[in-house]
């Protein structure tokens, strides 16, 4: 039951950690400006402390940003993640978004918004899934649809703008918070 | 043989230290903050769930807990006005004067746009001018059957400088948590200034609590919907 997994071994090394990745390698997520660096074995990109980026940033990489980024991120199908020294002032579209830095600007995700520890939001947040944390700071308005409602128009709301709408599937419905005393 | 021992642990231990095991009072965790029952909000969130995709204003600090819960619950939109906060600077800074006018503006949603408003106890803590402004601001802002839903201390003691975050546990309870504050509350409102606050709005439930706690909760009738 316990037997050391004796399948024959190949040939061949077991292949060398991950190459340092070169010049000609092309960035998945381009940057208008300032360095990024890919990290080893994982589809992570991080980019920074000390790199500050104007512009739109979009990818198809899950994105950690440590730096400064003002306009526009977009990451449709992954994680962005705005670590302890990420400030940003940029609208945010992303599969999921994890703050636990400066956000200023509406950040809107197919799946979860989680505001950590310290993590700071000013903006509209939507998402069918919203975490914030005891310590984070909050300033705005939060859209959370049920599942099956995210195009449903809107009865006689204020009418907010709704890029939830034009983001991809929904995520699954949310579990019920358990009810009843 | 991990499902026999998956089995094991659910049969010995049903409760998880989250509480997700059992939805019964005695599941939820006992972090020192003590928990309450509530009649209004069963109330309040049956009004929510008929509306399509409500929206909230919810005037108490930023609760994590309460955001998911009324957005899973709810599907709506919520938006979060510390006013609480804002009590609490205007406090430091010895502006309290100011609140009344300051209220005026405090809000940018457009009239008649807010299917539900959580007051909370905002109102134990503001004297008689600024509460009637805040009334009036809150009263404009709901939309024709909107709720609002308020807690009024019936104490006699004002009691100690600090305020309340209401975590809901679940439908039926609320965990009530003191944080720091400079503000004491003012003196208890009786029912019928309660009721003079929100002149225009009808009340559709009230309760009074074991707590000392008048919940209450006020719907806007269709007729005011435009005002």
């Amino acid at each position: 039951m316990w037997k050391r997994d004796e399948s024959p071994k190949p040939a061949t090394p077991a292949p060398a950690p991950a190459p340092a990745p070169t010049q000609a390698h092309t960035p998945a997520v381009p940057v208008s400006g300032g360095d990024f660096r890919r990290e080893t074995g994982r589809d992570n990109v991080n980019i920074g402390k000390s790199v500050f980026i104007k512009g739109e940033l979009s990818g198809s990489e899950d994105l950690t940003i440590e730096g400064h980024v003002e306009g526009r991120i977009e990451l449709k199908e992954n994680t962005l993640t705005i670590g302890p020294n990420g400030k940003i002032r940029a609208e945010v579209f992303a599969k999921s978004v994890i703050v636990l830095g400066e956000v200023t600007g509406n950040v809107t995700a197919s799946e979860k918004v989680d505001i950590r520890d310290n993590g700071s939001v000013d903006g509209d947040v939507t998402a069918p899934r919203v975490a914030i944390a005891e310590g984070a700071h909050f300033r705005g308005a939060i859209d959370m649809q049920r599942a099956g409602q995210g195009t449903k128009p809107k009865a006689a709301a204020a009418p907010a703008p709704a890029p939830a709408a034009a983001a991809p599937t929904p995520a699954p419905a949310p579990a019920p918070v358990k009810a009843g005393a | 043989m991990a499902g026999g021992l998956n089995d094991l642990f659910s049969r010995l231990g049903g409760r998880r230290p989250d509480g997700s095991g059992a939805p019964t009072a005695s599941a939820i965790p006992t972090n020192g903050d003590p928990v309450y029952p509530t009649k209004a909000l069963p109330k309040f969130l049956a009004t929510m769930a008929a509306k399509p995709s409500p929206a909230l204003l919810d005037l108490g600090p930023v609760v994590g807990g309460n955001v998911s819960f009324f957005g899973e619950e709810l599907g709506c939109h919520i938006r979060v006005e510390d006013v609480m906060a804002d009590i609490e600077r205007h406090t430091a800074a010895g502006t309290l004067d100011q609140l009344p006018a300051f209220f005026r503006t405090r809000f940018k949603s457009e009239p008649g746009t807010v299917d539900g408003i959580l007051c909370w106890d905002v109102f134990d803590y503001l004297e008689k001018e600024a509460a009637a402004s805040l009334a009036t601001a809150l009263t404009r802002l709901l939309g024709s059957e909107g709720a609002l839903l308020g807690f009024f201390s019936t104490a006699t003691d004002p009691g100690r400088a600090h305020y309340t975050k209401y975590i809901v546990v679940d439908q039926g309870n609320l965990r009530y948590r003191a944080y720091s504050g400079t503000r004491v509350r003012q003196r208890s409102l009786q029912n019928r200034d309660i009721i003079k606050l929100f002149e225009s709005l009808r009340v559709s439930d009230s309760f009074l609590m074991k707590t000392n706690m008048r919940e209450i909760i006020f719907r806007k009738p269709a007729y005011l919907a435009g005002l």
